[in-house]
């Protein structure tokens, strides 16, 4: 590859070169002096253009464009957990260490370390058969993550030699295999172009919840394991506390969390908060099972195009060794604006609102490599990627093209609300705008793993709400008195569900996660007092009493207690409920 | 990019505020342009678009008296940079970053490219010393932290920059003695608005530690692009070389934004919401991004851009967008300002997001983040109790629904109102907060924790002497 292009005009991002005669649609190629790294993304004839993942200024037409011959790739294998990298997988540790505190340009490092050793423990025999996804041995890449090594994609072959356990570098050879087209000698590291979903056996139907102890999501609006969920919301609605609840508490095994074009800060506060934070179910730092993936809103725009696809193809990565891997995308609405960003330069007939007009197929190319499948390689095992994107609607209006076509999609809405927010009602979730298609299975997951009338009784509290908004209409019109008394006692009702179910301080050391056997006993506990307040009403008791009951705000501290205490609290409020109501005559 | 420069006189085109130059070698993307006018002025501009043989240039000085016979153009082979050293306190310049003040040029020690480069997240150090600014409805509510990017939203009336000048003036750190500076850069504000902050600054003193970039109304309103960029460079020079705490004030970045949205009209570019660019969120990031602190470096960036609202709508394309990138807002209403409540903070869309890391024990008080919470919920309440009343009369409120209204209505008058020099503590403004809060029965107050009730609570407080 040492034919030259020729740089002939620069316009920001988007660079076009002549002579590029026999390079390929979406090749990467080094752009001028220092090396800038680009995308093919249109040709005619021997001009190409150009989409360049670096800042542009100072490059002059003339200076020469060299071709890879590959497409945007990013390498797979151990070393990927706890790491943080830029859009197009460039280790941003490293470049701080070796360029200092400003990314400066044309950096080339790559994304695995190259020297660090890793314990091999080979699992295949010499002379066995190997097909795609096979397990060809395993390396313990962090405590409680084992990273398998499998054949890569595509590699079908008589395993002819397999090194003896023993301390390798990603790059060093592992394993022979004979393929029918030739020996093709193994290492621990991959490559896999970006834009490319990788390979399963079979989609298969969502079954399980994925578990993010936020009790909103998990009660109402509950997402799948291999499931798609959408967070849109107005600035300053939460979205981003959310994205950071879950990729702390959801029960996966490997979290990959994309910042696409979003705050530098919010990735310092992951960096900072995350390798204290211990993952509840396995004690060890949450880092140490997550891949970040931070391009923030200042750095070059067609990284942050790139950003979500590098993220899926790592998620994906980790699916094919059969976990359970959790994506989120913050923000959604930063990518299709990179993309309408460059669409824009290169003069193309626009869509809805400046959107190129393929914004819709793209955004379900992403989200359709989210799912459960049952992966390749000959033992039966099952993964899967769960897909959590926020959007960011312009002045919060939920009409926009992203956000409308990524409702095409996804499964899950969770619709974070301005007002809510001003409240400081979080998670700012409306419970009326928001939906989940994954109810049945969830539900009968609870009903069977947790307790019994777990469906029936959201039905219930579903119906509370609901009947809560229409009489706040009546209330707007004619004033709350003259609400009759079981009509009242709902009002109250829909605010100790709200207060002491749906509200979840994330910021509070116990409040920030709910196991599912505590959301179970503070349905339960609410339940009980539904109970407790009909009985009263019928007897006759003002619900103006039952509103002002110190049980209430034990009832809305409920999350609040550390698991060590919860089997006294809940006791201790059984009996404040016992004796409140008592004391009311009931 | 080439090194020497080069003179060209073959202007092809002029139309807005660009001009088209043909016949040119190796042009660089950004590099920097000098334009002679015929009748001798001078002008500079920047290489929007590059090729072969054709530069589109933006000229910062705008294109009157441009022709295409006579005015010649200089290529100087170098990007846009600023001269920089610490004799830069004290000083005021232009838009541009020519001085302005009567003073001399400044004898560089550094020359960086104004664009600057990102600050690698993974430097960054997460922003956690909160920032007593003395107001109530900011350090209680939502309290500004050094290497944040607060943004006030404002309208036209409202009185932002008293505000700007007050935090400015009273702005603190727990632990004094720092080195600190404050920068200042206008964009098309008026030569009264920016003569208020420079009496401002000279009265308290602080007009030795500021850095004045002035763009004002009727100056070139394409400079404007340079202007933030200019001062913001001049803040990571102060914060990151010279360790000082730098605040930021950009006002008004309404401006800026109108002046994006004319360049882009020029290069006929398809435009987005309300005609502004659809790169307008990544140009903004540009500049609000530039904050922040670095782990190991002792400065600080802290950035309080001030915007107008057009026609008071939160949703325009500038608030929108600027809210999505920032840490928060500070909104003011109209609303209050008319009832004559100073500060006119509308606290419920009001927002710091890095509040929660720089509040707390050994950080401002153990009660601060419930508080808070408290506050929040129950002057939410207050007000939709209040918009209830204007229908339905007070009759039939419950005693419950009472207390809110009294609560709301001595929050907006005693809590948020204070005046122009009235410097509160974070204790001043914690114990305020309890005392309405003791409006209510214990058992209302369900977002604070029982211990801090116990605590906190006036009753508790006082009441062992009862």
């Amino acid at each position: 590859m040492d034919e030259r292009g020729c740089i002939i005009r620069i316009t920001g991002p988007v660079v076009q070169a002549e002579n590029m005669l026999g390079s390929r649609m979406f090749e990467i190629v080094k752009v001028g002096h220092e090396g800038l790294i680009g995308e093919i993304i249109s040709l005619e004839k021997d001009i190409a253009t150009i989409q360049v993942y670096e800042e542009t200024s100072g490059l002059c037409p003339g200076e020469s464009v060299q071709r890879t011959g590959i497409s945007l790739s990013v390498e797979l294998g151990p070393g990927l957990l706890g790491n943080i990298y830029d859009g197009i997988q460039r280790p941003l540790k490293e470049i701080n260490l070796q360029t200092g505190d400003f990314i400066s340009r044309g950096v080339s490092i790559p994304a695995l370390n190259r020297e660090k050793l890793w314990e091999f423990f080979p699992v295949e025999k010499t002379g066995m058969k190997v097909e795609t996804g096979d397990v060809l041995g395993t390396v313990n890449e962090s405590p409680g993550i084992i990273h398998y090594i499998l054949v890569p994609p595509g590699v079908n072959g008589t395993l002819t030699w397999i090194t003896d356990p023993g301390n390798y570098t990603v790059e060093d050879h592992i394993a022979t295999i004979v393929t029918p087209g030739g020996e093709r000698p193994v290492s621990m590291r991959q490559n896999w172009p970006v834009r490319i979903p990788r390979t399963f056996k079979e989609k298969l139907e969502p079954v399980e919840p994925l578990i993010t102890g936020q009790r909103i999501i998990d009660m109402l609006f509950p997402i799948t394991k291999g499931g798609t969920a959408a967070i849109p919301g107005p600035f300053g609605s939460g979205k981003t506390v959310v994205q950071h609840q879950l990729a702390k508490w959801v029960n996966a095994d490997i979290i990959v969390f994309v910042g696409c074009g979003e705050r530098g800060n919010e990735m310092a506060d992951v960096l900072h908060e995350f390798p204290n934070l211990e993952d509840p179910r396995t004690g060890e730092p949450l880092m140490n099972r997550m891949v970040l993936i931070a391009n923030t809103s200042n750095m070059p725009v067609a990284a942050r195009e790139a950003s979500v696809y590098t993220g899926m193809t790592i998620a994906e990565y980790y699916r094919d060794m059969g976990y359970d891997v959790a994506l989120m995308a913050d923000s959604t609405s930063r990518w299709a604006e990179a993309m309408r960003e460059i669409s824009g330069r290169l003069e193309e007939m626009p869509g809805e609102e400046g959107y190129p007009a393929y914004l819709g197929s793209r955004l379900a190319d992403f989200y359709e490599r989210a799912g459960r499948v049952r992966i390749s390689g000959k033992t039966e095992k099952i993964g899967s990627i769960s897909v959590i994107g926020a959007v960011s609607p312009p002045g919060g209006d939920f009409s926009e093209p992203v956000t409308q076509n990524t409702l095409r999609i996804v499964k899950v809405f969770w619709s974070l609300d301005a007002d809510l927010a001003y409240k400081r009602h979080f998670p700012a979730i409306n419970w009326l705008m928001s939906y989940s298609l994954y109810l049945g299975p969830a539900g009968a997951w609870w009903d069977r793993h947790v307790g019994p009338e777990w469906g029936s009784r959201m039905k219930r509290i579903m119906a509370i709400l609901q009947k809560e908004s229409e009489l706040e209409e009546i209330v707007k019109l004619v004033g709350p008195d003259v609400l009759p008394e079981p009509d009242k006692l709902i009002l109250v009702n829909a605010e100790v569900i709200r207060e002491s179910l749906l509200m979840q301080y994330a910021f509070h050391p116990f409040d920030t996660y709910s196991n599912p056997e505590k959301q179970y006993r503070m349905v339960n506990m609410i339940f009980r007092y539904f109970d407790l307040a009909t009985r009263a009403v019928k007897q006759g008791i003002p619900v103006e009493r039952i509103r002002t009951m110190p049980l209430l705000s034990y009832l809305a501290r409920m999350g609040r207690t550390p698991a060590e205490q919860d089997e006294q609290m809940f006791f201790d409020i059984e009996r404040a409920m016992d004796e409140q109501f008592a004391a009311l005559g009931v | 990019m080439s090194p020497q420069s080069r003179e060209y006189t073959k202007v092809n085109k002029v139309f807005g505020p660009l001009i088209v130059v043909d016949g040119v070698e190796n042009v660089a993307y950004g590099e920097v342009v000098e334009i002679s006018l015929p009748f001798g002025e001078n002008r500079l501009g920047q290489v929007l678009e590059t090729q072969t043989s054709k530069a589109v240039v933006q000229v910062f000085g705008g294109t009157r008296d441009l022709d295409t016979k006579i005015t010649s153009v200089r290529f100087t082979g170098e990007i846009l940079k600023i001269a920089l050293s610490a004799d830069i306190l004290g000083r005021i310049f232009d838009g541009l970053g020519n001085p302005v003040d009567g003073g001399g040029m400044i004898i560089p020690e550094k020359s960086p490219d104004i664009y600057g480069f990102s600050i690698n997240p993974y430097a960054r150090e997460y922003p956690r010393d909160s920032i007593e600014t003395g107001i109530s409805a900011i350090d209680g509510m939502n309290t500004l932290i050094r290497g944040q990017k607060l943004p006030i939203f404002s309208a036209a009336g409202l009185p932002h920059n008293i505000l700007a000048a007050q935090i400015t003036r009273q702005a603190k750190v727990l632990d004094q003695g720092e080195d600190f500076a404050v920068i200042f850069a206008a964009m098309g504000i008026t030569h009264e608005e920016a003569s208020f902050f420079i009496h401002d600054f000279q009265n308290t003193g602080a007009l030795e530690r500021a850095v004045i970039y002035l763009n004002l109304a009727d100056d070139p309103a394409i400079e404007r692009i340079i202007t933030p960029r200019l001062a913001l460079t001049a803040a990571e020079f102060l914060a990151f070389e010279k360790n000082m705490h730098v605040l930021v004030i950009l006002t008004d970045m309404t401006n800026y934004c109108e002046a994006l949205r004319e360049i882009a009209a020029a290069r006929e570019e398809v435009p987005g919401r309300r005609g502004y660019p659809g790169y307008m969120y990544t140009d903004l990031a540009s500049i609000y991004e530039r904050a922040g602190r670095i782990k190991g470096k002792e400065g600080s960036v802290t950035q309080i851009p001030i915007l107008t609202m057009p026609d008071d709508d939160i949703t325009h394309p500038v608030p929108d967008l600027t809210g999505y990138i920032t840490e928060g807002q500070i909104v003011l209403t109209r609303d209050f300002h008319r009832k004559g409540i100073y500060p006119p903070i509308d606290v419920l869309p009001s927002l710091s997001r890095l509040m929660k890391g720089g509040i707390g024990t050994g950080r401002t008080r153990e009660d601060h983040a419930d508080v808070n919470n408290q506050l929040y919920a129950s002057y939410a309440q207050g007000i939709k109790v209040k918009n209830l009343v204007a229908v339905v009369g007070e009759e039939s409120l419950t005693d419950t629904d009472r207390n809110y209204l009294e609560f709301a209505d001595r929050f907006e008058h005693e809590f948020v109102r204070q005046k122009t020099d009235e410097d509160r503590s974070f204790e001043q403004t914690l114990d305020l907060a309890w005392n309405l809060l003791s409006i209510f029965p214990e058992s209302e107050l369900k977002r604070i924790d029982r211990e801090y009730i116990q605590k906190y609570h006036p009753v508790h407080r006082g009441g062992h002497h009862e």
